[in-house]
């Protein structure tokens, strides 16, 4: 177990459903792959579709539109696969707690593994975020 | 037997190309990273890939042909494989080749985009068949001057033999010195950056817009089988255009020849934006194909 846990955290694939968000989250993630922070030092990739995927990324606040598509993605998503709630909303919805149309926060509806609040989260806070992630998945694979 | 199988699954073959074709994806996701202004992965980074697809679950399709859709990767790599396969050997022994292995070769180049056409077309899903048919039209676009390209080394050197081609090249000089031959390896260079798939001619897998093309659907060891043969295709690809025009000097030379057309690719794949998949057939059938005609009458005359 720990090899195949050393094996994922080597290489993470992300693939990024924006959920409804307001897209600042999204800049925030596009500022991660840059030549200041450049997470593919690391091995971390942005890829296209769910199936090259080790990792779902999700932002935003998940409405009733878009609640059916992430469960969707989850089922598609080739296993063992992490998952990741940027931002407040998809913590735990911050200000649309209560609003019409939004389907709780995320891990009501997916099992979340890291969380990152934040309106938006910086840059750092992703990294550091996906380091305490590959050290809690390696400690609990008892690595 | 047993020397026809250590040279096909260990050296210069399977293993041997695999550890060339992770360095080489090294030096593109290196050199892209430097062209961008970052820091770039480092060098185990493409066999951490490989390695991490080897623990993931496989998906086949529910509405598509699981068979077909498992063989297409091994099909893949098999051809790919024996490419280079006979692409090393030729170059460590010049002598040992068949007659006709150049025309083999141009075949089995062919082999890899059936193979993914294949796969696309058993995955159903709609974007795999977009490219499947962008795969195909491509296909159709550039082996049409690779095939005129090819001409020039055959009538310079009076041989349809990788072995002979390198022999002719080490005595009279390399045929990128010459006027044809420098037009044919420009050519050559353009159809082998379609061959690998790179941008601009990355129509056919176009990840921002249609997912991943071909191999939208595959994922965990059987995606592993397609990334490897990804990785050597850079290899096979340059190192065909430095037998064909620039093999002259030692394995070092060769080596570092293979590493500035490599670097040649992927300069143009970092400075170009993709092409629309009938803008890239135009390309192929219109400027390209007129060149290559041009280089293969100028190699007939002599130039």
């Amino acid at each position: 177990m720990s090899y195949a846990i050393n094996a994922l955290t080597k290489s993470l694939n992300v693939f990024h459903a924006a959920c409804s968000p307001c897209n600042n989250c999204d800049i925030e993630i596009l500022d991660a792959i840059t030549p200041r922070h450049d997470v593919e030092r690391f091995g971390i990739q942005l890829v296209g579709s769910i199936r090259h995927a080790d990792v779902l990324l999700v932002t935003g606040a998940v409405n009733k539109k878009v609640v059916h598509r992430i469960k969707k993605l989850y089922e598609q998503a080739p296993k063992p696969v992490l998952v990741i709630a940027v931002g407040g909303c998809a913590c735990s919805e911050i200000m649309f707690r209560d609003s019409y149309n939004t389907c709780g926060p995320l891990d009501k509806i997916i099992p979340v593994d890291l969380y990152i609040p934040g309106c938006p989260p910086k840059p750092e806070a992703m990294i550091a975020g996906v380091v305490k992630l590959i050290q809690a998945a390696t400690k609990k694979a008892g690595g | 037997m047993t020397e026809i199988l250590v040279s096909y699954f260990i050296f210069p073959g399977f293993l041997f190309a695999a550890a060339a074709g992770m360095i080489a994806s090294w030096i593109d996701r290196k050199v892209t990273a430097r062209v961008q202004w970052r820091q770039g992965p480092p060098l185990m980074q493409p066999f951490y890939e490989i390695r991490k697809l080897f623990i993931k679950e496989t998906i086949l399709p529910a509405d598509g042909s699981p068979w077909l859709f498992v063989l297409a990767p091994f099909f893949y790599l098999a051809s790919i494989v024996l490419v280079a396969d006979i692409l090393f050997l030729a170059l460590m022994n010049p002598s040992l080749g068949f007659v006709g292995d150049l025309i083999v070769v141009f075949y089995l180049l062919a082999l890899p985009a059936v193979a993914s056409i294949m796969g696309a077309a058993a995955s159903g899903s709609p974007f795999a068949s977009i490219g499947a048919s962008r795969e195909i039209k491509l296909l159709l676009g550039y082996e049409v001057p690779l095939f005129a390209a090819l001409l020039v080394p055959v009538i310079k050197s009076g041989s349809i033999s990788l072995g002979d081609i390198i022999i002719y090249q080490q005595s009279y000089g390399a045929l990128a010195g010459s006027f044809s031959g420098i037009i044919a390896l420009i050519v050559g260079i353009m159809v082998v950056q379609a061959k690998m798939g790179l941008v601009p001619f990355d129509a056919a897998e176009a990840e921002t817009e249609i997912a991943g093309g071909c191999q939208v659907e595959y994922s965990g060891p059987l995606l592993a089988l397609w990334k490897l043969g990804k990785m050597i295709m850079l290899v096979v690809g340059p190192l065909f255009l430095v037998i064909m025009f620039w093999a002259t000097g030692g394995w070092l030379i060769l080596t570092l020849k293979y590493v500035a057309l490599l670097t040649v690719a992927i300069l143009i794949r970092n400075t170009n934006p993709r092409l629309r998949i009938d803008q890239a057939m135009r390309f192929f059938w219109g400027p390209m194909f007129i060149a290559a005609l041009v280089a293969v009458i100028a190699a007939w005359m002599g130039y």
